[in-house]
């Protein structure tokens, strides 16, 4: 008797935790808190600022989402990951989903089993230099000591390129950012690798950022973006179209400044479908109707966010280049909200 | 004369397994064994299910397919051509090369520290009292991150030993040079001459092969086996053999006369020449590392980060072995000591011939688990991006591919498998060295 009782336990325990990771949108709002995986340290993206707040173009996207599925941004927990343990975390359920300007690839989508949801920010690997070195592209790095990041697709990249190009160099492999920023300012390499936008977050915290260049040479595609589990697919919906519904908020000029004057008088069918005023959007993704107005007023449009945290007017300095929108020549397009 | 009568035996009971103390034991064992192999079993069927349930598998195929980075210590062949498996190896090498000479230092210095601690000089023993206390009362990470810190920010960079024909002109020196010529110390590295072996052939010639030259190599698949050491390490072998001879028939002579003929010319001479002859035949010399480009070139490169690693571990094991020897040391009678004077010993001998060989005893047990914990301690490396097998197979390969189950077990595996064997090797010389029992 007992013993069968013990048993009955032990496999109830091992099918709860076997279906546990199901049903993620139910569990958030029960929890009544969104735990968002974000990076350590990158400032633009994903990095606590002076109060201890976690800020950034990737930290908006957690916002959002908090917003669209809880009612408020400021209900996110932030689990600050590293390039070694972001998919564990969302593996393991730690968090919900991982905002974490991470690569999409093949096997990450498919052996690793997540699920992109989008493109966030087109990117490209560069190399930074010291402008003191007098080097003025990639292609003469011959025999050059390189910092790297480990756990990350540039680590393979840059492999493919030295060999492509059939150069030498010695890898200097880090755990994370501020380490190889340590180092590379500290000389012990003479060119630090990674994320074209990374090396300019990490270039716009560095004292002395006139004296190092970004070269030229993108080396790979490195399209980043929001991942959830897969087999979750009702609540990487709501990730995807939430990501969506600020890139087609910019593109319908509907902004944080102006999101409740567009609400109430605006005729076009697609903006009153997006912000709730017209049809069911919101119930098809199980959330109500104004999940997406609540998402586009936390943090603005896509292009706000992209213009506070990375932007030209701030210290990163990044240009829209293939983040514009496709009506501007770039790449983010948002489907139809139909 | 009186008979005693063997109680009736009662037949068994099933109450007996709990009351009878004849059977209990047994019972507790087995309810004990019982449940420990349902917990396993759990264990086991609640990941294979966590596994299914997230539609992952769980094989080692993941391990001949091919690693794509690069690793910046290699002590043999590997490209990113190589496989996981193979990159897997590279890191266990790393690993095993951080351990066996951080343990070699770690017991010279642990040994003298120990020692000298019991000194009568008081500056000295209080020298190494504070040594002692300092090191092993800090976390090993930190002591890894400064010896990494201080190696990487104090020396000069590669760029600064450069002098350029500006500098030439205005008679400006460059502002940093090699230690005597030939040693470069950067902010990567320490940079060595690097021996290279030349037959029959213009010894410019030889430098420009990337092979070794000499007798060359024997491809075993794994790895490769350079026949100059091979041949050199038998020259020497005979050599050693030759010299326990000569000293045998000393200590023969000795038995018989009472004079010991003076040796140590011949065992100098047996011991230096034939390898000196070998090496010239073979054509040694060595290769100065040179500035080409952003880095030195030619010569053996010494990675800070393995330098730090190694040198942190052994300061910090050797705190510990210190505090054991002089356990040791102390464990035996002040009688040895004063029986050995009494002989007419001088203190240096007593302690060589006496104490330490009767300490030993008492040494070796707790000295086996600190080689052990510094072993296991190398998977710090990490943090001073030296690539041990915690960085290879635990790092870059478990998040390329995402194995993280199996990558952990292969890893564990490894490092139970490595210690258990120096352990065994060490129960061996424990049982060499231990109290002879007549």
């Amino acid at each position: 008797m007992k013993k069968s009782v013990f048993l009955g336990t032990l496999s109830a325990a091992a099918l709860f935790a076997g279906i546990a990771g199901a049903g993620t949108l139910e569990d958030v709002k029960a929890r009544g808190v969104l735990n968002c995986g974000v990076n350590v340290g990158l400032t633009g993206f994903g990095a606590p600022d002076a109060n201890g707040n976690y800020q950034g173009f990737d930290v908006a996207l957690c916002k959002a989402v908090a917003a669209a599925v809880l009612g408020d941004a400021s209900k996110v927990k932030y689990a600050p990951t590293t390039g070694e343990t972001r998919f564990t975390a969302l593996a393991s359920g730690e968090v919900d989903v991982l905002i974490r300007n991470s690569t999409w690839t093949f096997s990450r989508d498919v052996d690793l089993k997540f699920d992109f949801v989008g493109v966030n920010y087109y990117d490209g690997q560069g190399f930074m230099v010291k402008k003191d070195l007098g080097v003025s592209s990639a292609k003469e790095l011959d025999g050059a000591t390189v910092c790297i990041q480990t756990g990350t697709t540039t680590e393979l990249n840059l492999a493919d390129f030295f060999k492509a190009n059939n150069l030498t160099y010695t890898p200097v492999t880090v755990a994370d950012d501020s380490e190889g920023q340590r180092q590379y300012l500290a000389g012990a390499c003479d060119a630090y690798t990674t994320d074209a936008s990374g090396l300019a977050a990490s270039r716009a915290t560095m004292p002395d950022a006139d004296n190092h260049i970004i070269l030229p040479e993108i080396i790979s595609k490195e399209p980043l973006g929001p991942l959830v589990r897969h087999g979750d697919n009702v609540w990487g919906d709501v990730v995807r179209w939430t990501f969506f519904a600020l890139v087609a908020a910019e593109e319908y000029g509907v902004n944080k400044a102006n999101i409740e004057e567009v609400a109430s008088t605006t005729t076009n069918p697609e903006v009153k479908r997006l912000l709730g005023t017209e049809g069911d959007l919101g119930a098809m993704l199980g959330l109500d109707k104004e999940w997406a107005k609540r998402a586009i007023a936390a943090n603005g449009n896509y292009g706000e966010i992209f213009e506070a945290n990375i932007g030209s007017a701030t210290p990163i300095k990044l240009a829209r280049g293939l983040n514009a929108l496709w009506t501007q020549g770039g790449l983010q397009y948002a489907p139809p909200f139909r | 004369m009186a008979f005693v009568q063997d109680a009736p035996k009662d037949s068994f009971r099933l109450g007996m397994l709990i009351y009878d103390t004849r059977y209990r034991s047994i019972t507790i064992q087995v309810v004990v064994l019982i449940l420990f192999l349902l917990f396993l079993s759990w264990l086991v069927n609640n990941t294979a299910q966590n596994l299914a349930a997230k539609g992952r598998t769980f094989d080692f195929g993941f391990l001949w397919m091919r690693a794509g980075y690069d690793i910046n210590q290699r002590l043999v062949d590997y490209t990113n051509d190589s496989t996981h498996m193979r990159a897997a190896f590279i890191g266990l090498l790393n690993t095993l090369l951080a351990a066996f000479v951080g343990c070699i230092i770690a017991t010279i210095l642990g040994v003298v520290i120990g020692v000298l601690r019991l000194s009568k000089n008081w500056i000295v023993s209080r020298l190494m009292t504070v040594y002692v206390e300092i090191f092993r009362n800090v976390p090993v990470l930190l002591w890894i991150l400064l010896a990494a810190t201080i190696l990487s920010e104090t020396t000069p960079q590669p760029r600064d030993f450069r002098q350029t024909p500006e500098m030439e002109q205005a008679g400006e020196e460059p502002k940093a040079s090699m230690l005597f010529g030939i040693i470069a110390v950067t902010n990567r590295g320490t940079v060595i001459p690097e021996p290279k072996f030349c037959i029959g052939k213009p010894q410019a010639e030889c430098d420009a092969d990337p092979n070794e030259g000499g007798l060359g190599v024997i491809d075993l698949g794994i790895f490769k086996v350079s026949l100059n050491l091979l041949a050199l390490l038998v020259v020497f072998g005979g050599s050693i053999f030759v010299n326990s001879r000569i000293t045998k028939q000393a200590n023969a002579t000795q038995e018989a006369t009472g004079i010991r003929p003076v040796t140590w010319w011949k065992s100098l001479a047996v011991l230096i020449i034939p390898s000196a002859i070998l090496l010239w035949a073979l054509g040694l010399h060595f290769v100065v590392p040179e500035l080409k480009g952003f880095n030195f070139v030619g010569g053996i490169s010494v990675l800070h980060s393995f330098t730090a690693l190694t040198l942190a571990l052994a300061l910090y094991t050797a705190a510990f072995i210190a505090e054991i020897v002089r356990a040791g040391i102390m464990a035996i009678s002040r009688g040895q000591s004063e029986a050995a004077a009494a002989l007419g010993l001088r203190p240096g001998r007593t302690m060589s011939l006496v104490i330490l060989p009767q300490a030993l005893r008492v040494i070796i047990p707790p000295l086996i688990s600190q080689y052990l914990n510094l072993t296991k301690n190398t998977s710090l490396a990490i943090a001073v991006s030296y690539m041990d097998l915690r960085g290879t197979l635990g790092g870059i390969t478990l998040n390329q591919t995402g194995k993280e189950l199996e990558c952990m077990l292969l890893m564990m595996g490894i490092y139970l498998t490595i210690s258990l064997i120096i352990s065994a090797l060490m129960n061996l010389f424990n049982r060499a060295v231990k109290l002879k029992e007549r």
